[in-house]
Order: C-alpha cells, then sequence, then structure tokens
C-alpha cells in the first residue's frame, strides 16, 4: 500500500528486507495468499485480467511517466504479440500456425513487439505531447483496421481462436491457480525491473530528457536513441502482457487491439496515477471491477453511464488518479511520495 | 494504530475482491442468463432482443413449474471477445446453468467454443446465425431454435432467376462470418438455378465510404445483392443512387427493415419491389403472429412490428422456457434432463413449426417477402411466399452440401 517504501535514500547497509519496505511485503503476502480465499472467476477474470491490463498500462506509465510521451499504441503492441503467438503456435483456424512450440513462439511473440514498439517510437519521437498522442492513436486504428481488412496474416474479423497456453513441468498453465500465478510473476518482474530501471543510468537520464531535452542534446545525449530504447523496453512488458492475453481468452481478433481497448489502458493509467509504478495495476483493478460488475448495479441500458461517472468521480477528486487519493488520506505519505517519485 | 487500521482496510479489501460467488440461489428460482449486445454497434439491435426474450418469460408469468425466472443480463459490443467475457461472468460468477444468447454471428462462434469448456451449462442462442456455429465441430450443449443466415435465405435465389429474371447478379456484404452464411444461402439456390456473381464485395462493418465498392460493381449486372445492416445499408443505398446506379436490388434478411424502409427521400423509389427472404414478415396474417406483436408491444420501448431480433430471442427464450418445463425445472444434474427436453423439443411459434436437427439446429418455415408501399404509404415487406420448414442443408443431402465446403469469403463461387 505505502507506495514509497523502498527510498532511494536508503542506506546500503539496510538488509533486502529492509529496502523492500513493510508495504511491498504485505502487499505481496496478500497477492500470493489471494488464491486460498478466490474462487476460479475471481482468480482468472478479476485477478489475472487485472495484472495483465495493470502490465500494459504500466508500460504506457514507464513511457507517460519517466519519458513524457503518452502512448495509446501500448494495446497494438500488445496485440502483435497475440497474434505472432497465433500464427507461429498452433489455432484451429486453419490459416497459418506454423505450429513451433511455446518457448520459442513466446519469447519471438515479445521480441516481435519490442521491435513493433521501438519502430513506433522511431516514427513518434520527432513529436511531443499531443502530437505523440495523435500519432500513436493513428498508428492504433491503421493497424486495426489493417488486421480487420487482411486475410493473409491476420485471418480478418474473426481472427484467431484455439490457441491454447502451454503444459509443462506438469502444470496446464490455464488452470485458475496456475495462470493467476503466471500473470502475478511476470506483473512482479516487471514491476521490479520499473522500479530498478527508474534509478538506473539509463533511468535518470530518461527522466532529465523528459525534463529539459534541449540541455541533454547540449550535453552530448542521443536523445532519439533513448527514447527510441524506452519505447523498446516498453515494448518488451507490453508484449509480455499480449502472450499472457492471449493465453488467457484462448483467441485474438481485431476486437482485442480496438480503439475502446486503446483508450481502456490509457483510462487505467490515469485513473491509477501516473507517478509510480503500482499505480496502473490499482487503476486495472478498479476498472476490471467495474466494467464486470456496473451491469449488476444499474441494468444493461445505463451501465456505461455509472463507469464514466465513476472515473471522472475519481479524477475529478485526484487529478493523481488513485495514488494521489491515497495521499490525500495519508497527507505525510504524499509528501515523501513527491521526494521519489519519478 | 496505524497498522491496525491498515489491516483493517486490507481485510476489507481482501474480502470484496473474493466474496465468493453467492450463486446459491434459493431452490425456488431458476436463473437464466441474457447475452446481448447491450453497447456498440448493434445496441438497438441488442435492446430489441432482450424485449423478444422478456416477451416469453412474461407470457408464462415469470414462473416456470413452479419456479421463478430470474433474468441475469449481460453485455457484449458485438465482438467475439467481449462475448465470451460476459458468458464467463454469467457462467462462472453469476452461476446461471442456463444461458441464452448471444446475437451475432461470430460472437457465436467464440461462444460455441467456450460452451465446450462448460458441459454442465446450456447454451441456447440469442440470433446469431453463423452457419459453422451449429454446422461443423457442434458443442453438444449449444442450442439454436432460431436457424442460421443461410436457412434466412431459403428461396430467394430462385425467386430472383426465375420471377425476377436477373441472371447475373453482383453482391455487397459485410466482412464476417453471418454476411458470409447469408451470401452462401442466396448463391446455392441462385447458381444451381444457372445464375451467374461476377463481382462479391466484403465491406467492413460500420464502413463509411462505398466510392470504390460501387466503382467496383460490373455494370452488366441484373441486380445487386445487399447484405449489410442498419446504418451500413442506409448508407450504401444512399451512395449507390447518387452515384446514378440503377440496377435493382436483393436484400439480405437485415437489410430492408424498418430502420431502411422509413427512411426518406428518392431511395424509396429505388427499394420498392425488392426481394428479400428472412426468419420473419412483417404482413404475416397468421394468429399467432399478430398475437405475438400484440404482447410484443407491451415491452417498454418495443418497435411497431417486433425486429427478427425480437423474434429470435423470443423463440429461444421460449424453447428454453418449455425445456426447463418438461426437466421439471431441475437443473441439478448438470442439465442433462434438461438437453434431453430440449433435443426432442418441437414446438409452435408465431412463425410456425420448430424442430431440431441432430446438430441441435432449428429447422423451421421461411418467409420470402417483397417491399411495397402499404395503405397509408409507408413501405413495408409484403409476404410473397412462406418456404415451409427449411432444414439447415437447405435440402441437399447432408454429405452432398459438406461437400460445398465451410463459407468465407470466397466460397461459394459462380463467376
Amino acid at each position: 500500500m505505502s507506495l514509497t517504501i523502498a527510498a532511494q535514500d536508503a542506506a546500503p547497509q539496510q538488509t533486502w528486507l529492509e529496502k523492500l519496505g513493510p508495504g511491498h511485503i504485505v502487499l505481496a503476502v496478500a497477492l500470493v495468499l489471494y488464491p486460498l480465499v478466490a474462487s476460479d472467476f475471481f482468480l482468472t477474470q478479476i485477478g489475472g485480467y487485472s495484472l495483465i491490463f495493470g502490465m500494459l498500462a504500466l508500460s504506457l506509465m514507464m513511457l507517460a511517466g519517466y519519458g513524457g510521451m503518452v502512448s495509446l499504441a501500448q494495446i497494438t503492441v500488445a496485440g502483435i504479440a497475440a497474434y505472432a503467438i497465433a500464427i507461429l503456435g498452433n489455432n484451429n483456424s486453419n490459416v497459418l500456425g506454423f505450429g513451433w512450440p511455446w518457448w520459442l513462439a513466446a519469447p519471438f511473440a515479445v521480441l516481435a513487439a519490442a521491435v513493433a514498439s521501438a519502430l513506433i517510437g522511431w516514427i513518434s519521437v520527432r513529436t511531443e505531447g499531443i502530437y505523440t498522442i495523435m500519432i500513436t492513436l493513428a498508428i492504433a486504428t491503421a493497424t486495426y483496421y489493417f488486421a480487420q481488412q487482411n486475410y493473409a496474416i491476420f485471418n480478418g474479423h474473426s481472427g484467431y481462436a484455439g490457441i491454447h497456453a502451454p503444459s509443462f513441468w506438469g502444470v496446464n498453465w490455464r488452470d485458475p491457480k496456475a495462470f493467476y500465478y503466471l500473470c502475478l510473476g511476470f506483473a512482479v518482474l516487471s514491476y521490479a525491473a520499473i522500479l530498478y530501471g527508474a534509478r538506473s543510468t539509463f533511468g535518470l537520464t530518461l527522466q532529465a530528457i523528459r525534463d529539459n531535452p534541449r540541455r541533454m542534446r547540449a550535453l552530448g545525449y542521443d536523445v532519439t536513441a533513448h527514447k527510441v530504447f524506452a519505447w523498446f523496453l516498453a515494448g518488451i512488458i507490453a508484449g509480455l502482457a499480449g502472450v499472457l492475453l492471449v493465453w488467457f481468452n484462448g483467441r485474438v481478433s481485431p476486437g482485442t487491439i480496438g480503439v475502446d481497448a486503446a483508450i481502456d489502458v490509457l483510462i487505467i493509467a490515469v485513473i491509477g496515477g501516473l507517478r509510480h509504478p503500482i499505480g496502473p495495476f490499482f487503476g486495472a483493478l478498479v476498472v476490471v471491477l467495474m466494467q464486470t460488475f456496473a451491469i449488476d448495479i444499474v441494468g444493461a441500458e445505463r451501465f456505461n453511464t455509472l463507469i464514466g461517472l465513476v472515473f471522472l468521480v475519481i479524477v475529478f477528486v485526484s487529478p493523481d488518479g488513485i495514488l494521489g487519493l491515497w495521499g490525500r488520506i495519508k497527507p505525510h505519505l504524499a509528501q515523501e511520495s513527491l521526494r521519489s517519485g519519478p | 494504530m496505524r497498522i491496525h487500521r491498515r489491516t483493517l482496510l486490507a481485510l476489507a479489501l481482501a474480502t470484496g475482491l473474493t466474496a465468493p460467488s453467492l450463486a446459491l440461489a434459493a431452490d425456488d428460482t431458476i436463473k437464466i442468463g441474457l447475452l446481448a449486445t447491450f453497447e456498440g454497434p448493434f445496441t438497438v439491435l441488442g435492446e430489441d432482443g432482450e424485449r423478444g426474450a422478456m416477451t416469453a418469460v412474461e407470457e408464462i408469468g415469470g414462473k416456470v413449474a413452479g419456479k421463478t425466472i430470474e433474468i441475469v443480463k449481460g453485455s457484449s459490443d458485438a465482438s467475439p471477445d467481449s462475448a465470451v467475457r460476459a458468458a464467463r461472468k454469467l457462467v462462472e460468477q453469476d452461476g446461471v446453468k442456463v444461458l441464452v444468447g448471444p446475437l451475432s454471428g461470430d460472437e457465436g462462434l467464440a461462444v460455441k467454443d467456450y460452451a465446450k469448456t462448460q458441459p454442465t451449462v446450456t447454451f441456447i442462442n440469442g440470433t446469431s446465425a453463423a452457419q459453422d456455429t451449429t454446422l461443423r465441430n457442434p458443442a453438444e450443449n449449444f442450442f439454436r431454435f432460431s436457424t442460421d443466415g443461410a436457412q434466412w435465405m431459403a428461396g430467394l435465389g430462385t425467386y430472383a432467376f426465375n420471377d425476377k429474371g436477373y441472371k447475373k447478379v453482383a453482391t455487397v456484404a459485410e466482412d464476417y462470418s453471418f454476411p458470409y452464411t447469408q451470401v452462401f444461402g442466396f448463391m446455392a439456390e441462385f447458381c444451381k438455378a444457372g445464375g451467374k456473381v461476377p463481382s462479391k464485395s466484403w465491406v467492413p462493418i460500420g464502413n463509411k465510404d462505398y466510392s470504390s465498392v460501387i466503382a467496383a460493381i460490373p455494370d452488366d449486372v441484373d441486380a445487386i445483392y445487399v447484405a449489410l445492416g442498419g446504418a451500413d445499408a442506409v448508407n450504401f443505398l444512399t451512395q449507390y443512387q447518387q452515384s446514378g446506379g440503377t440496377a435493382p436490388l436483393i436484400g439480405g434478411s437485415i437489410t430492408v427493415d424498418q430502420t431502411v424502409l422509413t427512411s426518406k427521400g428518392k431511395l424509396r423509389d429505388v427499394l420498392i419491389g425488392t426481394p428479400a427472404a428472412g426468419p420473419t414478415a412483417d404482413t404475416n396474417g397468421s394468429p399467432s403472429w399478430t398475437k405475438f406483436v400484440e404482447q410484443y408491444k407491451k415491452q417498454p420501448g418495443a418497435f411497431p412490428s417486433p425486429s427478427l431480433f425480437a423474434h429470435g430471442y423470443y423463440v429461444n427464450m421460449k424453447a428454453a422456457l418449455l425445456g426447463l418445463e418438461q426437466a421439471g425445472g431441475d437443473v441439478s444434474d448438470g442439465g442433462a434432463k434438461l438437453r434431453d427436453a430440449l433435443s426432442k423439443l418441437s414446438f409452435d411459434t408465431p412463425t410456425g413449426k420448430v424442430s431440431l436437427d441432430k446438430n441441435r439446429n432449428a429447422i423451421a418455415d421461411m418467409f420470402l417477402t417483397e417491399v411495397t408501399e402499404g395503405a397509408d404509404g409507408n413501405l413495408l415487406n409484403k409476404l410473397v411466399k412462406v418456404v415451409s420448414q427449411v432444414n439447415q442443408t437447405l435440402g441437399i443431402p447432408e454429405d452432398e452440401f459438406m461437400k460445398l465446403g465451410a463459407v468465407n469469403r470466397d466460397n461459394p463461387s459462380c463467376p
């Protein structure tokens, strides 16, 4: 819960447990023990799904929070990994499906997504602010329509079905518990990588570029290269999320990477808060819960209105999203997080 | 103290996230899931489907075999992913044992695949009408009492060739499984009668600009077969007319419905005389249809005449209720009794008798219609002919029918 425990002014003699901080430990224990109390539905449809979308929003948070580049194309990057799994592995749509084993297909899919992300970054780094949003939105929309109308590679509107998560070590990784832990594992990995990366030389350089690109250029840094590399790294996280997403759904179609989904990712990141990498996961949890249960609260006709209102209220009350809300409840924590934030 | 409060918060959060599905409904209620498109481009259609389903529930007073029926709604946006997600929520969280839906073609294919993983739940179609939902690789627990898009075309191809005298027809249709099935149903008859289809155009759902499609239609065709829905149909027809096109039209099942027929302007003149076919007809004079229309109109926001979607959801919900009645409202055996009752079920719908084939797909009457001007100047679909008891293989022996192959953009073909 406390977001800032792993403070950067930690003295070197601290043990790793102290470095981790009680907030992270409580959260980790809760997440690891969650399957003991949750039903299968809550494990995968809420837990797993939130973690996947949390990772997607995390990749956006990394670009936006540390690099100052708001991207609407993260779902496109995830979609490329998902389609790659369908095309390289097995599917039952009778189109392509090279039958590669998962341990070859999955890394390749993530790599393809990262390269595609770097390419998108390379196109969009010359722009700033709202123009980056526009160009990435354009790329996302174009990819969606291309997937919708291309039959040789994307199999058109119906996309690919019958994609199975792998089974190894005697575990079917699509079983609720196994899948939840799989998602949790990758989410924690990405989260830790971002936490670590933000304080690495590259992370600090990226943040400096965000704050003043002209000065960094004058100091001799290759601004474009740094930004494109950030896109590549964000692409790895989004690609991992894409692989998990296609294993989760068992299918992928243009609807998965549509503009609605692209905006969902942005909403998750904004609702959660862009100041700390934990924000996107809280945002994802709130959004997934709302999208799943709003229909039970107000009925089929107006549930999207309720979802919109809740998001509006969150952003209205706290422009920093849920993280900001927490900061308001705990003022001293908020100050601390300002110091350690990106 | 602080830790204490934090623990409380964590506990509160944990209970909120884990509240086990309280699906242990009391013994005297039966939960039925209703899955339709309450968002996205097909919202209006989904809402009318709901009206149809609720008509069936209210007809029996909301009770079956002494148990109260509880309808739990799920919403999709017409994409297969969202349909599966909504179905999962209804089945795995709300604990429904009977699910009615979904509405559109690709959704049906996806839900059928999901049905295979939930053998104790009984899935009954809404109005999704792709052929392979039941024809190839069907699920044991997926039932369709509402027929498929190829069946809906029964009689149209022959009528267009023989009575209208069209020898060469171009097709324009949306690019997904349901229009493929409709074009297949039309061409199966039309090509057999000797007709030719030199050009087929597939457009994405929600397309706005049809100029390139119109330019690609050959000049020498006798008519254009159009299988587009809602706004797509209006956009295409208007643009075709503005570009000076004069070829007469042939309509798919959801092309020349009231949303298009009530449009104003010169389009009217083009539409008069357009033949179409489907599971319903506006001027059906049979008492059971009139009674159904009366019942349907009691629903809030009802159209003057129930759409094909209200009809489909009505028939499927009705079948679910009849099946539950015969099973004594008992689904505690994993639905085996219910599915047994459903597969033998044969009953009279507002549009005639319906029964199932071995793939659990309906055999039912189809209606051949033609657009005419009514007494009050409104356009409506006049009933031309009833094609009785059309089965999924369109009267062709099954092995011969299967040889025609799965429907897609290129199959069938007779240029």
